[in-house]
């Protein structure tokens, strides 16, 4: 036994060799990338970044009916993507073990939406299992596995940004030799057509009576003893925080939140004068404890169910008396986020402000270019949408009538991989009128740099066949498809207009690596105090390496040469031509 | 209460609170992870939070370490942090509010402008210095970007500022030290450790 200080991403990883996984599926998504990432690096494990959730889903599946223990790990939204499978699955049941690990993002650090994945747990009728730390974690994904066998369910092991994100002392053991099962072959029970999924359902539910038996009795839910009138039901880092706020109450810890252990519930209600449930975001426990007749003094109403809960507000809520604390100093500038310097988002968002088209954006690093000094973007729902809806825009617009507007769709590789490639085929099948551009920076840019089967390699970095986006594209049937350097804003803009002003489904890939994943760095700028007018036209490029020195009436712009990334963009806005690469 | 030992008594605490606030790209999470693992190293329970994704794109970002003999909450709260290295000024003035009384702030001078400050919208606090002596009881301010371009590598603001905090953390250097090598890639270790020893000449008790 070792002791390690580790994520809980990095302990769930651990736990997976410890429990003797060997198939790992996983679309990239914060806050669960990391788990994927590390198991890509390990002998004996496939682990692969698959095009999207549902597809690792199924992967996973796959594995588990080949008879080794898999896993497919996703962010929150993930799980609308692969509840496809996730529905049926649980109908089916598995071969070898099989765990969802999804990780939800209360308080919103990276995702577009806070949804409560336990309201999967319920719905597939499969148990959800939560751990509080790292430990936990890694401990809880081995139970997980040994629970999925014994009862013949998938199971999700639910995580939240502050358990996959947040570092804790681990104690690692060997892994454990776990017997490998035969592949199955069982039509009644792998074949969902209707006659068998029948019969199936009835064993999802006799499973479930099943599995609130259970819930009672395993030891992932604890009573910790305390003093006081006032005691809490809490679940995954909520459980910390209650702790931290009232170290001496006693607590009864969840770490199976579905289905729950009534029995222990009904006990613990009983033994306390004051019953209060503390869960980060649904109150998905309170409502099932209200429904069985108890009575809960502090649930939703006092924790806010957007956002994240601290110590500080469950104690605050609790007491009624809060505590006293420092204001934040007053009149500081906002730090949002933004492009990195040499960004090849940028050059295009440059354009897009410019020319100002209905733009359809997708997620990723380039969701930014909604934010100033861009504004470029109309709508961003979800991963994929870009092109489909831009494709509705289109078709909503030439149904009303009047004159021809053609929306622009901006998607990212990965983004296209994942699920934007559907998107197109049914623009230019139902003879849609977009222009799409795909801005192609050679990996997964916003999860911190993924492979994805543009980029020529495996999870892991493997060499692996390359897919052309453009030759893509132009299989499809698109109009026209056009390749274009994401620094060079002439073309860009020569390009767009052009496109913008043809009918008909078109698709432009913008290429420039990230800078970020491949540590890009040309020369930096400068700014030729002599020539520059102080006309600000290079402000325009919304860089942070960049800003403006007042001096007199006008000023001068300036450049940061620790952040310049020497990418240009500024240079080519400049009609003094004062920006040159520093000597 | 008074009656009952005190773990880290030269800050009257039983767990010790850092926060490390900086700008997505500077290095955040290599100090906090060198903090963590060294508090491992000396046998101390620890929690550390961390964001990744979006927040990391040039954004202001918090990383927190809590070390004590057992630790709940991953999260510090307002009020509670003891210690505050700031890898630039305006992300240092920003989580100011989360200081004891007591607490000490560490930062690097350098300014890095925001997205508001380069299009011309918004103006850099020109007085940032003085807000963070006025809100702060202990400040101990200096340009670590200058000592980690002097040592070679501009990125290494991180390991300067883990040398500046040595004589804060009730952890032994030789720890510190091995923190350092079991943190930080082989082949840049080197430069780190020169980093490293350009913050501890800074580094104040």
């Amino acid at each position: 036994m070792k002791k390690a200080i580790l994520s809980g991403n990095e302990a769930i990883a651990r736990g997976f060799i410890e429990a003797g996984g060997k198939v790992a599926a996983a679309y990239p998504g914060t806050p669960s990338t990391e788990v994927l990432e590390i198991l890509s690096k390990e002998k004996g494990i496939h682990a692969e970044w698959s095009t999207n959730e549902k597809v690792a889903m199924e992967v996973a599946i796959g594995g588990s009916l080949a008879g080794v223990r898999s896993m497919a790990c996703m962010k929150h939204v993930g799980v609308n993507v692969a509840a496809d499978p996730l529905m049926t699955v649980t109908y089916t049941g598995v071969n070898a073990g099989l765990v969802l690990m999804v990780a939800d993002d209360p308080g919103m650090f990276s995702s577009q939406n806070e949804q409560d994945t336990r309201h999967y747990s319920r719905m597939a009728k499969i148990p959800c299992v939560e751990p509080a730390d790292s430990g936990e974690a890694k401990e809880f994904l081995r139970q997980a596995f040994e629970l999925s066998e014994a009862f013949d369910t998938p199971v999700i092991l639910r995580t939240t940004t502050r358990v996959s994100h947040c570092k804790s002392v681990v104690e690692t053991a060997d892994p454990v030799i776990v017997k490998d099962r035969d592949l199955a072959r069982d039509v009644p029970k792998y074949v969902m057509l209707p006659g068998n999924a029948k019969k199936r359902h009835l064993i999802v539910e006799e499973r479930l009576i099943k599995l609130r038996e259970f819930a009672d009795t395993t030891l992932l839910n604890q009573e910790i003893k305390g003093t006081g009138e006032l005691g809490f039901i809490a679940n995954g880092v909520a459980y910390q925080y209650v702790r931290e706020a009232f170290p001496d109450a006693p607590v009864l810890k969840l770490g199976m939140t579905y289905p729950l252990p009534e029995k222990k519930i009904r006990a613990f209600a009983a033994s306390v004068r004051k019953l209060a449930i503390v869960e980060e975001l649904d109150g998905f426990i309170e409502e099932q404890v209200k429904a069985m007749g108890l009575v809960v003094h502090f649930g939703k109403a006092a924790f806010p169910p957007c956002g994240e809960l601290t110590s500080r507000l469950i104690r605050d809520a609790v007491t009624g008396t809060p505590l006293t604390c420092k204001a934040p100093v007053p009149g500081l500038i906002m730090r949002p986020p933004t492009f990195c310097p040499g960004c090849s988002h940028r050059g295009l968002y440059t354009i897009l402000a410019k020319l100002k088209p209905y733009v359809s954006g997708d997620i990723g690093c380039y969701t930014l270019g909604a934010l100033p000094p861009f504004g470029s973007m109309n709508t961003c729902i979800c991963m994929g949408a870009s092109i489909s809806a831009a494709h509705g825009i289109s078709r909503g617009l030439a149904i009303k009538g009047g004159e021809h507007q053609k929306p622009v769709a901006v998607i990212g590789d990965s983004t296209f991989m994942h699920s934007g490639i559907t998107g197109l085929i049914d623009m230019v099948y139902n003879g849609g009128d977009a222009l799409v551009v795909v801005m192609n920076n050679d990996t997964t840019g916003m999860t911190g740099g993924q492979e994805h089967p543009g980029t020529g390699r495996r999870a892991g970095g493997a060499e692996a066949p390359k897919l052309s986006i453009e030759k893509l594209c132009k299989v499809i049937g698109a109009r026209a498809v056009r390749e274009i350097d994401a620094y060079n804003l002439k073309d860009l803009e020569k390009i767009i207009k052009e496109e913008l002003a043809t009918p008909g489904p078109s698709v432009l890939v913008s290429n420039q690596p990230c800078v970020l994943r491949y540590r890009v760095s040309s020369k930096p700028y400068t700014v030729d105090r002599a020539t520059c007018v102080g006309c600000k036209a290079c402000l325009k490029a919304g860089c942070i390496a960049l800003s403006f020195v007042p001096e007199g009436k006008k000023g001068y712009a300036a450049v940061d040469a620790l952040l310049c990334n020497g990418c240009g963009i500024c240079a080519q806005l400049c009609a003094t031509k004062s920006l040159v690469v520093a000597k | 209460m008074a009656n009952e030992l005190i773990f880290f008594p030269r800050y009257n605490v039983n767990v010790l609170n850092i926060l490390i606030a900086g700008v997505g790209g500077q290095g955040v999470l290599l100090t906090s992870k060198i903090i963590a693992e060294a508090a491992l190293l000396a046998g101390l329970d620890v929690k550390q939070s961390e964001v990744h994704g979006m927040a990391q794109r040039g954004g202001s970002v918090l990383s927190q370490v809590r070390i004590g003999q057992k630790v709940f909450s991953p999260i510090v709260a307002e009020g509670e942090a003891d210690l505050l290295v700031g890898f630039e000024p305006l992300e240092t003035a920003r989580y100011l509010h989360f200081l004891r009384d007591t607490g000490m702030v560490i930062y690097n001078t350098r300014t890095i402008g925001t997205i508001g400050v380069s299009i011309g919208k918004e103006a850099y606090p020109a007085d940032i210095n003085e807000t963070i002596r006025k809100h702060a009881a202990k400040v101990h301010a200096f340009d670590a970007t200058e000592l980690a371009v002097g040592v070679g590598e501009k990125r290494a603001v991180n390991l300067v500022l883990v040398g500046a905090m040595l004589k804060s953390l009730p952890i032994d250097e030789k720890i510190v030290d091995q923190a350092i090598v079991n943190s930080v890639p082989k082949k840049l270790l080197e430069i780190n450790k020169k980093a490293f020893l350009a913050g501890k000449a800074q580094s104040r008790s």
